[in-house]
């Protein structure tokens, strides 16, 4: 579905990725896991369209998309869960979804997917005329994975939703992906909490300074020394 | 005696010097009233447009300057009235905003704040000094055709119908734009775009697109501002963009720049403000007062009356 390739990425003079390539198949959850400042927000910005790569191909059923204006990107498909939630605080819950359906038409099924969202998260249909900025962080992350679904997307781009959530929480966001996963939706998901993230995919990868330098099974990952050693506590 | 005996029998006491000098005081405000509608019009267009691209954008007086010269030429060559005129001056502004937003502002996106401002400064001097140049520099009188003066006398006070047109359409504009900014998806995008413009692209809202939309519309307030500066004061000419959009950015500042319903507060404070002190005091202070408001404002609560640090923008 999503083939990543050789990407180099620069900050001015920092070269945040470097040949970093991975592979999204369709309807599997596949992690991308790595210590801060490894490069993983800057591998999903770069798939969003929201940084460009200086080389290499990104390919989105067949579509260049390094090619493709951002705005466009989410048209075909792919929408993202930011770093640090991104909900637009001074806007109700409402108004934060009907954003995540902007380039929606289907106005009937667009309050269809409203209604989903809130069956799903009950507490934001309590806070639906809710100012987001009032919102709680496990309530923001759930609002900001809502929007992301709004717009009905077949790839969708998470970048630690679990930060800095209650170890209660985390267990909920984790079951809520797996659960957006069993109905269709392919995942990348970017995490530091590797044990959950490698709990749940299909297939892991390990980015380290800009590159890849694991990939493999969940169940190969965990058995790995380095992996252990780096990002499962020992 | 019988109006005497009735007012005495108020809660409190007033003598017929008092009710004189109340009357004063309301008919100030009601002059006042005017002048703040105009000021707050432009002052939507400053916030506005500080809101989503953070750019005082000096050019925006002008903006309003070109549209009291489409709305003078919409009265004088092709014989429309004053509500056509300023729909006309309202089109022309949303265009010529959008067009120097393109050229001019765009791109300079992303290069330094003073970079963006200096040429805010030179669009503003292009506009004044092209319009001297094609229009000549002399000062055009309003056509009274367009606008017949008719005063009406309530209760004492003395309104006009050039008050209440423009207080009416200055509403009415504040209204639409309310309605915009809270209920339609643009409204929306254009707020999301001003809290977080990376979080926008990625619901796939067009950056580009929502602050053109954004300059088309402060452009067109400003421009209806100006068709109402020509009913107001009579004459137009190319140099009456700048004292008022002074005084509508000090507005701006005073509202809390970047918040909508700042800038329509700060721009009634600041009319009423300048007919009271040219009222009471002298005229000979009336501009100085927009910078003395300034100042103090910068020096208590830079923010503004309306400023949180984590308040709505657009
Ligand atoms: N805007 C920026 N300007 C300059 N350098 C940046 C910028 N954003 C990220 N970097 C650098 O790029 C590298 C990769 O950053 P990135 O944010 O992708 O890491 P990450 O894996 O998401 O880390 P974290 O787990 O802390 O979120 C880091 O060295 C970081 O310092
Ligand atoms: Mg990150």
């Amino acid at each position: 579905m999503l083939q990543v390739k050789e990407i180099d990425v620069y900050y001015g003079a920092i070269h945040a990725l470097k040949k970093l390539s991975l592979e999204v198949e369709q309807g599997k959850i596949v992690t991308l896991i790595g210590a801060n400042g490894a490069g993983k927000t800057t591998t999903l910005k770069t798939i969003s369209g929201l940084l460009r790569p200086v080389s290499g191909t990104i390919t989105y059923k067949g579509v260049d998309l390094t090619k493709v204006l951002p705005e466009k990107i989410v048209a075909l498909g792919i929408s993202q869960v930011p770093e640090g939630r991104r909900v637009f605080a001074p806007m109700t819950v409402m108004e934060n979804l009907e954003m995540g359906a902007y380039l929606r038409k289907d106005k009937k099924e667009v309050q269809q997917d409203m209604e989903l969202v809130f069956e799903r998260f009950p507490r934001l249909k309590e806070r639906r005329r809710q100012l987001a900025g009032t919102l709680s962080g496990g309530e923001q992350q759930m609002l900001a994975i809502g929007r992301a679904l709004m717009a009905r997307p077949e790839l969708m781009l998470m970048d630690e939703p679990s930060m800095g959530l209650a170890p209660l929480l985390v267990r909920e966001i984790f079951q809520i992906i797996k659960d957006i996963n069993s109905r269709g939706t392919t995942i990348l998901l970017v995490e530091q909490n590797a044990h959950m993230a490698l709990s749940i995919a299909h297939k892991a990868y390990v980015v380290e300074t800009g590159a890849i330098v694991l990939e493999g099974s969940p169940e190969q990952l965990m058995k790995s020394e380095e992996v252990k050693k780096a990002y499962l506590g020992g | 005696m019988a109006t005497g005996e009735a007012l005495l029998q108020l809660p409190f006491t007033v003598n017929k010097g008092e009710v004189a000098i109340m009357l004063e005081f309301v008919q100030q405000l009601v002059n006042g009233l005017s002048l703040g509608a105009i000021y707050a019009l432009i002052a939507l267009g400053y916030t506005m447009v500080y809101g989503i691209i953070m750019l005082i954008n000096f050019a925006h007086g002008d903006i309003m300057m070109v549209g009291a010269f489409v709305g003078f030429y919409s009265i004088t060559l092709l014989g429309t009235n004053i509500v056509m005129a300023m729909i006309f001056a309202m089109i022309a502004c949303a265009v010529l905003g959008v067009v120097i937003e393109k050229v001019a502002y765009r791109p300079l996106r992303g290069s330094t704040r003073i970079a963006a401002l200096i040429t805010a400064i030179g669009m503003s001097l292009f506009l004044e000094y092209m319009t001297i140049f094609l229009l000549g520099p002399q000062q055009k009188v309003f056509p009274h055709s367009a606008f017949p003066l008719k005063e009406y006398n309530a209760m004492g006070l003395l309104i006009t119908n050039k008050d209440i047109f423009i207080i009416v359409s200055a509403v009415v504009l504040m209204i639409i734009l309310q309605y915009i900014i809270k209920m339609t998806k643009t409204g929306k995008a254009m707020r999301a775009v001003s809290v977080d413009r990376e979080a926008a692209v990625l619901m796939g809202i067009s950056v580009d697109k929502t602050i053109s939309i954004t300059f088309a519309i402060g452009s067109a307030l400003a421009a209806a501002a100006g068709v109402m500066v020509g009913v107001y004061y009579n004459t137009i000419n190319p140099l009456m963009g700048i004292i008022p959009g002074l005084k509508a950015f000090v507005a701006a500042v005073l509202g809390g720049i970047g918040i909508v319903p700042g800038a329509m507060v700060g721009g009634f404070v600041m009319g009423i403000l300048e007919t009271f002190v040219s009222g009471y005091g002298s005229s000979l202070y009336r501009d100085a007062v927009a910078f003395g408001v300034l100042i103090l404002i910068l020096l208590i609560k830079p923010t503004g009356l309306f400023g949180k640090d984590t308040g709505e923008k657009v």
